[in-house]
């Protein structure tokens, strides 16, 4: 009864549901019931030491990876019935370097099968709301490192996602091309309300960009804090030595260093 | 230029060191004609008409056997690399037939496809395959997994994943199994046209001109066909290039 009140109100709300969720490697547990709802447009940052099990848990969201028990629901449907865009951390493995920047774009546009005009009005709109400045015909091997990570988030947005997973997206790149391509990000992704989980082990990145901070122990895997992140949008570089900003990542950094050492 | 140049220079030594060898009498003139007699006695046997003759039938054979060498072992080995728990499980026996001398398999086909024509294609086309099949499934076995799982992500199913990426991933490693597939064509056939009841064809060439001791011709007919292995390899090296522009970046 309770359950049915709770899950009612989830879909109402949520975006993301996920329920008893669990999964072991080799016997060894990385989740053992582990709950989480996402609420519509937010941004979910999750940040945890290495090996936590942060990309297990998005490429089990996402599909690519069988769970072992538990749910990951989105409003009630699953992930194959949900529209979902990707950033895969490492562009270079994740771009088809055979094809142009602008046909990697395209590509999942086509696998939903939407007539050409659509697709070349979707590819215009990216690339404005964006403001690419280079050729998108090059092929991504021609491009920088950031130049191809921005082309890897249009390709996950082309689709208009209900949800949307990055996976350490800005981990390979330079200081500066991250907190340009964080800027244009949050821009696209607050004006278009896209219910987003990010991985992070940048905790000043996790917070500079999310509604909402996860804080992940050591396996098996429990959640250490959940912080909101009541900061005003948009978020700039000035954000980042505001005294809110830096009260916040102090409690978070006391968190994470009590997590780590296990005393959570 | 340079590039160009190398390999001129490297042939011209080669022709000094041979010419040098046959003033110096090292061996019987009827072993070891001089280079001037080979050029002549082989422009001369081009000139009468049937080494181009036979020079067109090792090349159709070749050709043959190596599309349909490329039209089974490249598919099949895509469909093996994509289940590669079914690959391991045949892996065995392709790396063993592959790992068999052809012409070792020449009574087998003898019986299969009789002394003709069928026989020497189809031994040749036997030994391509199992290269250019090994090599597609590996080129898939290695495949980048982040790009299989962009496309599955991207709501790619099963058999477009196989075709939109996995041979794509595979495409170096393919154009290496046709390289390597069509060179082994060439040795095969071309030691089927000397052992399996030929008429024409370089091979047959190569053993008639020993047996008449035309050593002259013989030599120009050794070389024809490193020529001709040397212009296939050479094709599929800029194939790759062309095609494979992603390689490495
Ligand atoms: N396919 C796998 N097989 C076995 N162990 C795995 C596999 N994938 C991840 N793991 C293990 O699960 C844990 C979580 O991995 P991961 O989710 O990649 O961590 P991270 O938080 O750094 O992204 C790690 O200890 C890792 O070794
Ligand atoms: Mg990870």
């Amino acid at each position: 009864m309770d359950d049915g009140v709770r899950s009612e109100a989830a879909t109402g709300e949520s975006a993301i549901t996920v329920r008893g969720l669990r999964k072991s490697f080799g016997g060894l547990p990385v989740y053992s019931g582990f709950d989480l709802d996402v609420r519509r447009g937010d941004i979910l940052a999750i940040f945890g030491p290495n090996g936590c099990g942060k990309s297990t848990f998005i490429n089990m969201a996402a599909g690519l990876m069988p769970i072992d028990g538990g749910s990951i629901l989105y409003g009630g449907r699953t992930v194959r019935q949900t529209r979902i865009g990707y950033v895969f951390q490492n562009y270079r493995e994740a771009l088809f370097p055979w094809l142009r920047a602008e046909e990697n774009i395209r590509y999942p546009l086509r696998r939903l099968g939407l007539p050409r005009r659509e697709i070349d009005r979707r590819l215009q709109q990216l690339a404005t709301d964006f403001q690419v400045r280079f050729d998108l015909r090059r092929y991504p091997y021609e491009l920088s490192g950031g130049q191809q990570q921005l082309v890897s988030v249009m390709r996950a947005l082309a689709v208009e996602p209900e949800v949307l997973f990055l996976d350490e997206p800005f981990s390979a790149l330079d200081y500066e091309t991250t907190l340009d391509l964080r800027a244009l990000l949050q821009d696209v992704l607050k004006r278009l309300r896209v219910t987003t989980i990010l991985v992070s082990h940048d905790l000043e990145e996790s917070i500079a960009l999310s509604d909402r901070l996860l804080m992940l122990t050591r396996r098996p895997t429990a959640v250490a804090d959940d912080v909101a992140v009541d900061l005003p949008w948009p978020r700039t570089s000035h954000t980042l030595s505001e005294p809110s900003f830096v009260a916040l990542k102090r409690r978070c950094l006391d968190v994470f260093e009590a997590a780590v050492a296990g005393r959570v | 230029m340079r590039a160009f140049l190398h390999p001129v220079l490297g042939a011209a030594g080669f022709v000094a060191v041979w010419w040098l060898a046959t003033w110096l009498r090292v061996a019987d003139p009827v072993l070891l004609p001089s280079p001037v007699d080979t050029w002549r006695d082989t422009v001369a046997e081009f000139a009468r008409g049937p080494l181009w003759n036979d020079l067109l039938r090792t090349v159709w054979r070749t050709v043959q056997a190596f599309a349909i060498a490329t039209a089974i072992g490249v598919p099949l080995g895509l469909a093996l690399g994509a289940r590669e728990r079914v690959y391991r499980a045949v892996e065995f026996v392709v790396d063993f037939f592959r790992s068999t001398p052809a012409s070792a398999l020449f009574p087998l086909f003898l019986i299969l496809f009789g002394v003709g024509e069928g026989t020497k294609v189809a031994v040749a086309a036997f030994g391509a395959t199992l290269v250019i099949l090994f090599n597609a499934a590996y080129g898939v076995i290695n495949a980048r997994r982040t790009r299989v799982l962009a496309a599955r992500v991207m709501g790619a199913g099963e058999a477009r994943i196989v075709w939109d990426v996995l041979l794509w991933e595979a495409m170096p490693q393919i154009l290496v199994g046709m390289r390597q597939g069509v060179s082994l064509a060439l040795v095969i056939v071309v030691v089927a046209e000397m052992f399996i009841g030929s008429t024409d064809g370089l091979g047959q060439r190569v053993i008639v001109a020993q047996a008449l001791f035309e050593s002259g011709l013989m030599y120009g007919v050794i070389f024809l066909t490193g020529a001709l292995g040397y212009a296939f390899n050479l094709l599929f090296l800029v194939a790759e290039k062309r095609l494979v522009r992603w390689g490495g970046k």
